[in-house]
């Protein structure tokens, strides 16, 4: 991952008559670095993400895309930006194919190169075989695929998506994830945005959570749930003497509580990932015997529960 | 890998050509466009051939059975002057019976007979009639028939109370030189005639009137397209990606009105093509007639783009835009002429564009391109005025 910032965002505020949509809002992604902007809806991230892509005015802040200066006028930075909006962005009675040459077209891009681009998108996309087809004909899984697409044709330094799973189906939405992992991989910017957090602790390598306008967090998962002092949770499945393992295990450094329930030992501690080996081996050196380990961690969920006194889906 | 930017005219041509290309697919267009108000001038054109001038002439029989004077002046003084405007065809039958029977097969649209006698009924001062023979399929020209045969027997009346106020005037005067004298009246040719040389040249034969009212009644809904899709571009969310495209904003807009533009040019010369192939329509001089076009396209796209700036949604911008287009249509005298109907409402026509359009027709045909200024500069005035108020209104469209 590198570290020249793809995209630097400074003191974002944005007014819908006296409503603040978006206040102070600040932050940076790096080169192949997923950055998920996390929060409920009407929290202020399609706002966000819009002044990102230069659709939307900003009443204050600065935005930088890949150096360039972002603005609604702007052409040079959006040249280096790829924007998948939340709704199918489409046109129905073209084919799948003239949508992408449409696009590459208003790209930049020459007749010719445009259309080798539309069907390298197409091969990325899975939808090569109905590439002819109006997209009207298409399912939601394929036009969703199809709308992620429009977003990559220019070999974009920067991908924004706003909520792309929203109302997909399971499946489509595993494979728009296995996507959007791999672009980032490849070395692409991404900036995501989500109210599911199940997709921004699987995707993200950091996390701004924005609640009212405002980001109040910001950082990988682990430092937000470090931010906000939750300690992990470890159950032992087991056999032997369980009250004897428990005691001694309470007496370790990192352990905060143990507890005993039928054949099983409850342990609340920090950073179980790097304390687990020496729970087992302890476990093991005083006389019981494990058959399986449950590790749990705090999750995003509750680290916005914390911040806000609200579930994301409230 | 970064591309380099379309420019504003390359990022137009090119919505603009997306535009058409979904057009052309859902033949919406070719049907508003050009397929319907063909399909209506044809019908009209149908509907009122045969009233006014410049259409084919009515065929009217007539039967004299009269040999005397008043007969052959009704041939000489009436029908004559009408058949040599163009407006009848005279066949002259031998009989009422045939004449009938040829109404009545509709190979003459009415006849009008002269009965004999006739003159010496007038002379004796007895009561002397014409006849008229009708088709019920043909009321139109029915009527027509009957207007020519009652102008005809008031010219007679008058004549006939002349001769007896000589007469009341001239207790010495014999009856005799009554009677001669009636009839040399009934025979007279009538003084004076009307012909009005500088109207007629500049009014638009039927063919033409419906073909160019038509086309440019229904020009305002095919401009519709262009600029209305800038609302369905919004709500379909495809506004959003235009506007994260590295192209001017401005060019958003230029593609949409482009889009117009050449909806509204195309399917005006096709239909003047096709109406004058198939109906015979006269438009003018070609010049002067796609300046017209232009300037009334580029009004049409002023006002419509204008309404569509006041509308939530695309179709709430169709529904404003056709009852101003119908407004307007009717006003500017599209069906019917306007100009001709009494008061305020003959002044009013000139309020809308339409009107414009078909003045500048009528005089191109009445003179040279030099002529149609006033109605190219009133067009564009429209176009100048409500484009430049929808363009100050249209960025409020362009965003999402």
């Amino acid at each position: 991952m590198a570290d020249t910032p793809v995209l630097e965002c400074r003191g974002l505020r944005r007014l819908f008559g006296d409503l603040v949509a978006v206040d102070d809002v600040s932050f940076h992604i790096a080169a192949g670095e997923t950055y998920g902007l996390l929060g409920p809806n009407g929290a202020g991230k399609t706002t966000t993400i819009s002044m990102v892509a230069g659709l939307l005015e900003r009443d204050a802040g600065e935005v930088v895309v890949a150096g360039r200066p972002m603005t609604t006028r702007t052409v040079q930075a959006k040249g280096a930006l790829g924007y998948v909006p939340q709704d199918l962005a489409l046109y129905p009675d073209l084919s799948g194919r003239e949508n992408l040459v449409f696009f590459a077209r208003l790209y930049g891009m020459p007749t010719a190169r445009a259309k080798a681009r539309a069907s390298e998108v197409l091969d990325l996309i899975g939808l090569a075989d109905r590439a002819s087809e109006q997209a009207k004909t298409y399912s939601g899984g394929m036009k969703r695929r199809l709308n992620i697409g429009l977003g990559l044709l220019n070999h974009p330094k920067l991908l924004v998506l706003d909520e792309p799973t929203v109302g997909v189906d399971p499946q489509s939405r595993n494979a728009i994830l296995e996507s959007v992992a791999s672009f980032s991989g490849a070395g692409v910017a991404i900036l995501y945005t989500t109210h599911y957090m199940e997709e921004a602790e699987r995707l993200c390598d950091r996390v701004g959570i924005i609640d009212h306008g405002n980001l109040i967090a910001e950082g990988t998962q682990r430092e937000l749930v470090g931010m906000v002092g939750e300690l992990d949770s470890v159950t032992l499945a087991a056999a032997g003497d369980l009250p004897g393992a428990a005691s001694v295990l309470g007496d370790l450094e990192f352990v905060r509580r143990t507890s005993v329930t039928d054949d099983r030992i409850e342990l609340v501690l920090t950073d179980a990932r790097e304390n687990l080996p020496a729970i087992l081996t302890t476990a093991s050196a005083n006389g019981v015997a494990v058959r399986s380990v449950d590790v749990t961690e705090p999750d995003l969920e509750a680290v916005f529960l914390h911040l806000t006194g609200r579930g994301l889906r409230d | 890998m970064t591309e380099r930017p379309r420019g504003l005219m390359r990022a137009a041509v090119l919505i603009a050509g997306k535009d058409l290309k979904a057009r052309v697919r859902d033949r919406s267009a070719l049907i508003i466009g050009i397929v319907v108000p063909l399909a209506l001038a044809f019908i009209f054109n149908g509907i009122f051939s045969g009233i006014s001038g410049g259409s084919k002439a009515i065929s009217l029989g007539v039967v004299v059975a009269d040999h005397g004077a008043a007969g052959q002046s009704f041939i000489a003084s009436v029908l004559a002057p009408l058949r040599h405007a163009g407006l009848i065809a005279v066949h002259t039958e031998p009989t009422a019976a045939s004449a009938r029977t040829l109404v009545e097969s509709g190979s003459l649209s009415a006849a009008i007979t002269v009965p004999a006698g006739f003159t010496e009924a007038l002379r004796a001062g007895k009561p002397a009639a014409l006849g008229v023979i009708e088709s019920a399929a043909a009321p139109l020209t029915a009527q027509i028939a009957r207007s020519i045969a009652a102008a005809y027997a008031s010219d007679l009346n008058r004549a006939r109370l002349s001769v007896a106020a000589v007469a009341a005037g001239s207790p010495g005067i014999s009856r005799a030189s009554i009677a001669r004298l009636a009839a040399q009246a009934a025979a007279a040719a009538p003084p004076l005639t009307v012909r009005d040389v500088s109207a007629s040249t500049k009014e638009l034969d039927n063919k033409s009137f419906f073909a160019a009212g038509m086309a440019v009644f229904f020009l305002f809904f095919t401009v519709q397209f262009g600029v209305t899709s800038l609302l369905e571009e919004r709500a379909d969310g495809t506004m959003a990606r235009l506007l994260a495209a590295p192209i001017p904003r401005a060019s958003i807009l230029g593609g949409k009105l482009l889009t117009s533009f050449a909806l509204g040019i195309v399917s005006m010369l096709v239909l003047v093509i096709a109406t004058s192939l198939l109906f015979g329509a006269s438009w003018g001089n070609p010049v002067g007639v796609v300046v017209l076009i232009a300037a009334a396209t580029l009004s049409a796209m002023g006002i419509m783009a204008l309404i569509a700036t006041f509308a939530k949604n695309a179709e709430q911008a169709g529904n404003w835009q056709a009852v101003v287009a119908v407004i307007l249509g009717l006003l500017g005298g599209t069906f019917f002429p306007v100009s001709q109907a009494p008061g305020i409402l003959s002044s009013l026509t000139f309020a809308a564009p339409q009107a414009w359009f078909l003045r500048g027709l009528g005089d191109l045909r009445a003179g040279s391109l030099s002529v149609i200024w006033t109605p190219v500069l009133a067009l564009l005035a429209f176009a100048v005025v409500t484009g430049g108020l929808a363009m100050a209104r249209l960025n409020r469209i362009a965003e999402v």
